[in-house]
């Protein structure tokens, strides 16, 4: 909503600056967005008079003006327009002006070889109304040669954004009455109007008695014998400070008075109605051409401005072209009616039509501002283009649903934290408009009719503490007392883990949850697919089942930069579904290229399942799992490569899935063409991650080590290709868990000497007893022991 | 008799530990003058025997001492000759040690739960994946509420039933409606608009807080906000001003400038002339308790709404949104913090 100075003092008698206006309107919860110059640049645009005008010497259509602004320089202008002529007094724009239309900056430039000092304007160049035929001719300025055209020069208009509860400020009179309550000023009253309309409106109105009928009241007056004309100046520069363009003097009194009171009104060419109007539904299949130029299909149940020949327009919303006025139009039925909120709504965003009468009527305008509006649009249309009004005709009625408010004077204590006087209640609310009933300290409110928004105790409160400001709560220190812990066990887990993984030398991305189907399809999983019904583009048209999607198409990217060795991970949700709760955290990290690369003292190599193993299973031994509960199997998806890539369970294979890790699958890096093709991941379950029942400190056993000599052995095993590593790891850790402390492989052998089908496998076994020294002879047992059971369960044998 | 100056004298004048170890072998081995002095002590008196074995011992000892001395001696001249050519330059490259970063919307969201959890907020979540109803409805904004159109929706169904939650707020009636009341809680999270622009972004994080009890008023809500965007800035001093705005989940609802001023092109948060918005925020409206079956009679508070990747921007002077989104190796290692950088209360916010 923008206003300018000189109309809110229609409304509001105050001596308050500008200001002081702007702070008050924001801190009444009507914030003002900007104050704009309105007119400021405008200033440069100066009345002239085209002294001589004669042709252009390398050119035909052009003429070479000699203009003055009043003094004894003579301006020279090369102008285009074919009715620049001698003596004409028009507008003249001097260089480093900016033309409102075309928004450029004047230079002095030479035209087919003569210096131009600046433009002579036309109508539309200055955004006064189209006509860009020829420059403005002014009649009668002489006197006001050298002077500003835009004479309002200082008049500020101030730009409002109204929050959709308050269609009342819609209105220059609203944002008055806002500020008189607040104590800025006095609110003017409305002039009463004396017109002798003495014959009967002859076009006769009905509202269709039917279900669904959007409109309440239909109020209408006939003017006739008008002479439709431009609109004064005065009118004309307040339409221009709305961002409006200037039409007619009837179309513009129409606009005036929506902008003055948040009263919409249209005018038909009355001669263009067929015999009567008759506000009804719309049926499948009418159509009509609006004032927009575009025609309306309708769909059923849409309130229609109809006469016999079929759909005049839309009520509320937008007028058609049929019975738009006209300059010439002379005979017109001007209407001022009451369309319901959610009729409009729903009609409007069925056509997609926004107009500024629909952004009012679905906010709710006043259903008793009919007569009101009516009067202050006839009398400007009398005013300027003459003509004789009919009476009134009002037709319809709609119930008064302003409810009676118990006010409860401790109420406003209870919420707000300070308290109020009723003396001081009566004050504001009578200001805004409400109606009262006090007893005791009981209240009855009953808000006005411009007040859609206020329907409950609680609303009379905002107004209240809106008022008299909220810079007078007084603010209540917070208490520094917890009595719930912050971060439940999960929330702890995804802080924990996202920080572990960084520190492993990932950086953290924050990606969409939404993805492109096509890239999200490669790691699905056959998941079903969960489309966005309005995408804002086709390649985020699905909610992401992986959370590798989108990180490896920022993985790309960052190689495409020019960044080949990147480690990236994101912590967030995926879905398997489309209802609400089905998705889940899953932490995925992504990394690719070389480990050293351009190293001066350690090999290349490439990155690798065990970098990316490594980084898996650390972090989930800092989430709090026991080594020995984490079970590693070859067990894979399908956009891993199968013959490296495994996955870690809880305590067993069959255990839940704790993480997968691996070489993301060739097929999918070609697929999506990376530039580097050596891509690994991992991905972290937190749901799966087992919530301990005590605190982990209840969980050790007691501290406890051996004071006595702990030995080492080597063993070398040939055994089958196919015996996973982990296996014998296990197996011999279980030999004699008492005595057996660690398990290490240190080396892994195949080919060369090796028989076809098997591995040589290098083991390390740490040994030491609780209670004593062990001796030698202790020791060869336990060795003996050990590769017994290997040749027992593997078939292996000891590499003498 | 050993001649015990010209042995030490030998020792040391040894050149290496060979020739040390040799002239040890000679002096006190099985065949040296000493050893065969010992063997004859046998054939003494008692008392002529206990003097001769004192003194031999002190003659032994003062070689094993002697030789021993000239051992650190040679060993120590040898590690100096071998540092004298083992020398490193020092100056190249440092082995590898990669840089992780948490992303600054994450860091936000530790620096504001540690705040809140000050002044005994907890954390609570809910689903990406709204219901219409959830998401609009239960909080006071009917199907044709006109406010519904601020928030550009992306639905995932053609009845517009399901939808991509367009602010935290929901949480709150999932909050209220699982539990009992008192609640005091802080939601951040992820949240969805379908306008994409330099400033919007169609993903975004909000954080909402819900504060509901039997006597908490506006007072409390400027008490706990003005000193969450203390703390969270880090001054002691600020500008802050509510003003009334409308939401309909809140009433009276506000919306919340901060004072600020630039320089060299940086918005520094305090007492500056202009005003930022950083904020929406209000008491929560009987309606949104009754859809969430608390009686709005028993149990008020306030509740609000705060975009997080704005105040990670102000705070740590990023510029583009979208860039939050963009996973740029170069962004994200010049804006991200060092994963040890934890925040908490008392080793401080920040560095």
């Amino acid at each position: 909503m923008i206003i300018t100075l000189s109309w809110l003092k229609n409304h509001l008698t105050t001596s308050a600056n500008l200001s002081k206006i702007i702070d008050k309107l924001t801190g009444i919860g009507l914030e003002v967005e900007g104050v704009k110059e309105s007119q400021g640049e405008l200033s440069d645009f100066k009345v002239a008079k085209v002294i001589k005008a004669e042709k252009h010497p390398n050119a035909d259509k052009l003429k070479l003006c000699d203009v003055s602004l009043g003094d004894n320089k003579i301006i020279k202008v090369v102008c285009g327009a074919a009715n620049a002529r001698d003596g004409l007094v028009t507008i003249y724009a001097p260089p480093g002006s900016v033309i409102p239309k075309t928004k450029m900056k004047l230079k002095v430039v030479k035209i087919r070889g003569v210096e131009s000092h600046g433009m002579l304007c036309s109508e539309s160049e200055l955004n006064i109304s189209n006509e860009s035929d020829g420059i403005i001719e002014l009649k009668n300025s002489e006197k006001h040669i050298g002077k500003n055209y835009f004479k309002s020069k200082g008049e500020k208009s101030i730009d409002i954004s109204i929050t959709p509860n308050r269609p009342d400020c819609l209105g220059v009179r609203g944002i008055a009455r806002d500020l008189s309550s607040s104590g800025l000023g006095k609110l003017k009253k409305q002039p009463s109007i004396k017109i002798n309309q003495k014959f009967k409106n002859p076009i006769k109105v009905s509202i269709k008695k039917e279900k669904h009928q959007g409109c309440g009241i239909f109020g209408s007056v006939y003017i006739k014998n008008v002479q439709n004309k431009e609109s004064p100046d005065w009118l004309k520069k307040r339409i221009i400070s709305l961002g409006l363009k200037p039409i007619s003097a009837i179309v513009d009194a129409t606009n005036y008075v929506m902008y003055d009171l948040n009263r919409p009104l249209h005018a038909y060419d009355a001669d263009k109605i067929d015999q009567e109007i008759i506000v009804r539904n719309s049926k499948i299949g009418e159509s009509f051409e609006a004032l927009d130029n575009k025609t309306y299909k309708l769909k059923n149940n849409m309130c229609t401005i109809s006469d016999k020949s079929g759909v005049l327009g839309l009520g509320g919303i937008i007028g058609g072209t049929r019975s738009g006025t006209e300059l010439s139009t002379t005979n017109i039925l001007l209407e001022s009616a009451y369309f319901f909120p959610s009729s409009i709504r729903k009609t409007s965003k069925s056509l997609d039509i926004d107009t500024d009468a629909k952004y009012r009527f679905e906010r709710g305008i006043d259903p008793g501002s009919i007569r009101l509006g009516l009067e202050l649009g006839m009398c400007m249309i009398l005013d300027i283009c003459g003509g004789e009004a009919s009476k009134f005709s009002i037709v319809g009625k709609i119930k008064d649903e302003r409810p009676t408010i118990d006010l409860e004077l401790e109420k406003f204590l209870k919420v707000i934290g300070f308290s109020i006087t009723i003396g001081e209640i009566k004050k504001i609310l009578i200001s805004l408009g409400c109606s009262l009933k006090i007893s005791g300290k009981k209240i009855k409110v009953i808000p006005p009719s411009w007040r859609p928004d206020i329907k409950e105790d609680i609303d009379l409160i905002e107004e209240l503490i809106r008022i008299k400001g909220f810079d007078k709560i007084s603010l209540v220190r917070p208490e520094k007392i917890r009595t719930k812990e912050t971060l439940s066990f999960k929330q702890k887990l995804f802080h924990l883990s996202q920080r572990a993984v960084a520190n492993k030398g990932y950086l953290e991305a924050v990606t969409w949850s939404f993805t492109d189907s096509r890239i999200d399809k490669q790691f699905a999983q056959g998941k079903k697919e969960i489309e966005i019904a309005n995408p804002i583009s086709n390649d985020l048209n699905v909610l992401r089942r992986s959370i590798f999607s989108n990180l490896i198409i920022y993985l790309k990217k960052n190689q495409d930069r020019g960044y080949p060795d990147i480690s990236l991970f994101e912590i967030g949700p995926i879905f398997f579904g489309n209802k609400p709760g089905e998705q889940e955290i899953v932490l995925g990290g992504l990394k690719s290229g070389v480990a050293n690369r351009k190293s001066w003292d350690a090999q290349t190599r490439n990155i690798d399942v065990f970098d990316v193993k490594a980084d898996a299973m650390k972090t989930l031994l800092e989430l709090g799992i026991e080594e020995n509960d984490l079970h590693i199997s070859n067990k894979t998806q399908n956009y891993y490569n199968p013959g490296r890539s495994g996955s870690v369970n809880l305590k067993s294979e069959n255990g839940t899935i704790l993480a997968l890790f691996g070489e993301i699958h060739p097929a999918i890096v070609s697929t999506l063409d990376l530039k580097e093709k050596n891509v690994c991941g991992f991905e972290i379950f937190l749901k799966n991650i087992p919530e301990f029942k005590k605190k982990h400190r209840f969980y050790k056993k007691n501290y406890f080590v051996s004071e006595f000599q702990k030995s080492e052995r080597d063993f070398a095993f040939v055994i089958d290709k196919n015996y996973k590593a982990g296996d014998i790891e296990k197996l011999i850790s279980e030999v004699d868990k008492d005595i057996i402390k660690k398990v290490l492989i240190f080396d892994v052998f195949e080919g060369g000497n090796m028989p076809e089908g098997k591995k040589s496998v290098a083991i390390n076994v740490t040994i030491q007893s609780m209670d004593k020294t062990l001796s030698q002879k202790d020791l060869d047992q336990v060795s003996q022991k050990i590769i017994n059971v290997v040749k027992a369960k593997t078939g292996g044998t000891i590499r003498s | 008799m050993v001649d015990l100056r010209e042995l030490i004298q030998k020792v040391s004048q040894a050149k290496n530990k060979l020739e040390l170890q040799s002239l040890k072998t000679q002096f006190l081995g099985k065949n040296s003058q000493i050893n065969q002095e010992f063997k004859k002590l046998g054939s003494l008196t008692e008392d002529e025997r206990k003097r001769r074995a004192g003194s031999l011992n002190n003659e032994k000892q003062k070689i094993t001492e002697a030789i021993n001395n000239r051992f650190r001696e040679l060993e120590k001249s040898e590690i100096n000759q071998k540092l004298e050519k083992d020398k490193v330059d020092v100056t190249l490259p440092a082995r590898e040690r990669p840089n992780g970063k948490i992303h600054p919307v994450s860091q936000v969201i530790d620096e504001i739960s540690s705040i809140f959890s000050e002044i005994g907020f907890s954390v609570a979540e809910g689903p990406d994946v709204e219901t219409e109803y959830n998401n609009f409805t239960a909080l006071n904004t009917p199907e044709d509420h006109p406010a519904r159109d601020m928030h550009d929706t992306f639905y995932l169904d053609d009845n517009k039933k399901i939808l991509l939650r367009t602010h935290t707020s929901p949480v709150q009636i999932r909050t209220m409606l699982s539990g009992k009341p008192p609640f005091k809680i802080i939601v951040p999270g992820r949240t969805y608009r379908c306008d994409s622009d330099q400033t919007h972004a169609p993903m975004f994080h909000q954080l909402e807080g819900l504060h509901i009890d039997k006597d908490i008023t506006m007072g409390h809500l400027k008490g706990c906000l003005d000193y969450f965007v203390k703390e969270f800035f880090e001054v002691k001093k600020l500008k802050m001003r509510f003003r009334p705005s409308h939401f309909p989940f809140t009433e009276p609802s506000a919306e919340v400038d901060i004072g600020y001023r630039l320089e060299n092109g940086r918005i520094i948060v305090g007492e500056g002339d202009k005003w930022l918005e950083i904020l929406g925020c209000g008491m929560v409206h009987p309606n949104v308790l009754k859809n969430a079956k608390v009686d709005p009679k028993k149990f008020q508070g306030f509740a609000f709404g705060m975009g997080i990747d704005r105040l990670a921007m102000l705070k740590y002077g990023i510029n583009d949104l979208r860039s939050f989104f963009e996973a740029d190796y170069r962004w994200l290692n010049y804006f991200g913090f060092d994963p040890l950088d934890v925040p908490t209360n008392y080793r401080g916010l920040s560095r």
